[in-house]
């Protein structure tokens, strides 16, 4: 057993919330400074070319890439031989983020009740997805979600009958829908299978993974290619106004399911997929 | 075409803009996003007196990331504007004449902008650090509890927008599309299989 004093979980959590919010990961930079290159509307270049700016901006001046700073999702994955001291790991993970977005002029974006809706004013509670995995460390992931792009995610109950074309086309759909609402230049996380909640977690995850690394099933691989090609045939381009690149990535992960199902879940990111990890 | 224009907008300048104009405006606009037009427009719906005049004024749905110290405001992009679609015809009735957002609107919010001469503009989403430098002043002017989303004041200079909805009822989002769109025909929309 090895012990782990929650604190490091507070100071871990409130470091990464402000990380993750000023700076994109290495992937993401250069896959925008790709995107730049490749698109071919002028106007969608000019975008493209505002938004690295913007991002340079960020780091620099200690800005907020997006004034949208998210509601903290956190993905703590604990090994089976960790024991945690001096408080309780749930609290300690809303305190960090209570902390990051406090001290690092952060916007709070949430509110305590669905329907009556008042600010909870320091950004907390977070959404917090637990695993318990093998060994005596802990990993913690950090990704604050905006809600332009988060609104306009979709799951799709598909039947068995309407396999992959159906699969391509329920991911091309939500695109479409989205349109320029969800911040293109996109990344698009895909579940496919599982169960209803076990497909959109799937989804959600899918967008911490580098946008430059694709899945390691093959068929998996060539499908996040070809969706990739639709979406960026669609014509949305950066900004929703117009060009050839509407999407930077699609990450796709599967689990198996039920003979009778096939779910598919589409969360939409814009181009300011944030996350930041670390092993304690 | 790019222009510098002033805001508030007079109804010829706003009548004049054309979806796919580049724009620098100037001069001062005002803040609102969700909370605060459910409030504006229950304040309405009581015969109420609105914190702003509507007339030829421009809204920014926007709410900003807190400042830092010495600094006017924090990061300030644009949020999505078609959560303010059921508000928006009726201050746009009121005199509005410019809508600062990202994203679609919906029918009636197009059939306003063109029934008043008024103008819909996007500004680049997730650009909030980099259009946070074109503002040079902020003050919070009404339901100050709202926190991010109270009515602020800004003053903003050369603030980079597009014209995306003009008067005369072209709308940027579909025809730049449409420019650009390389499909081949294939079915491309799942019909009937949500839920
Ligand atoms: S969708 Fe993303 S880029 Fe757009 S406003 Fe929200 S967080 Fe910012």
């Amino acid at each position: 057993m090895r012990s782990l004093s929650v604190s490091r979980v507070v100071e871990a959590v409130k470091e990464m919330c402000i990380e993750a919010n000023h700076f994109l990961s290495k992937d993401m930079m250069e896959a925008m400074q790709k995107a730049a290159e490749a698109e071919e509307a002028p106007l969608g270049k000019q975008i493209l070319n505002q938004l690295q700016e913007n991002a340079r901006i960020a780091g620099e001046d200690m800005i907020p890439i997006c004034q949208d700073t998210g509601m903290a999702v956190v993905f703590a994955e604990v090994g089976q031989e960790v024991h945690f001291e001096d408080g309780i790991l749930e609290d300690a993970i809303h305190e960090g983020v209570r902390q990051g977005y406090q001290e690092g002029f952060l916007r709070k974006s949430v509110v305590k009740d669905p329907i009556y809706r008042q600010n909870t004013k320091d950004n907390t509670p977070a959404v917090i997805h637990y695993s318990i995995v093998p060994g005596d460390k802990v990993k913690i992931t950090v990704a604050p979600k905006g809600f332009g792009s988060e609104n306009m995610s979709r799951i799709f109950m598909l039947k068995p009958a309407d396999g992959i074309e159906g699969v391509k086309n329920a991911v091309v759909t939500a695109v479409k829908d989205a349109g320029p609402n969800a911040c293109p230049p996109l990344v698009v996380g895909v579940g496919i299978g599982g169960t209803f909640e076990k497909c959109a977690l799937m989804a959600k995850e899918a967008l911490t993974r580098p946008v430059n690394k694709r899945s390691d099933i093959p068929y998996i691989c060539e499908l996040e290619k070809e969706i990739l090609d639709r979406i960026n045939s669609s014509g949305i381009g950066p900004g929703g106004l117009g060009g050839t690149i509407t999407a930077l990535a699609v990450n796709i992960n599967t689990y198996p399911t039920h003979i009778a199902g096939l779910p598919v879940a589409v969360n939409m990111c814009c181009h300011v997929n944030r996350h930041a990890a670390r092993i304690l | 075409m790019d222009r510098h224009i002033k805001v508030p907008l007079t109804g010829e300048t706003a009548s004049s803009l054309r979806a796919g104009d580049y724009v620098y405006l100037t001069g001062t606009i005002y803040t609102a996003r969700d909370a605060a037009h459910k409030r504006m427009y229950e304040t309405i719906e009581e015969n109420g007196k609105l914190p702003l005049d509507m007339q030829n004024n421009v809204i920014y749905y926007m709410g900003p990331s807190p400042a830092r110290e010495g600094k006017v405001i924090g990061s300030a992009g644009p949020t999505t504007a078609s959560r303010m679609d059921k508000y928006a015809p009726v201050l746009l009735d009121m005199g509005l004449k410019g809508m600062i957002g990202k994203g679609k609107r919906s029918q009636a919010v197009k059939d306003a902008v063109v029934r008043n001469g008024a103008v819909y503009f996007a500004a680049v989403g997730g650009a909030g650090a980099l259009l946070s430098r074109a503002i040079v002043a902020s003050e919070v002017i009404a339901y100050d509890d709202l926190g991010t989303e109270a009515i602020r004041k800004l003053e903003i200079k050369d603030f980079p927008v597009i014209v995306v909805m003009d008067s005369v009822g072209n709308d940027l989002y579909e025809t730049a599309a449409r420019e650009y769109c390389r499909e081949d025909g294939k079915p491309d929309t799942v019909k009937g299989e949500r839920g």
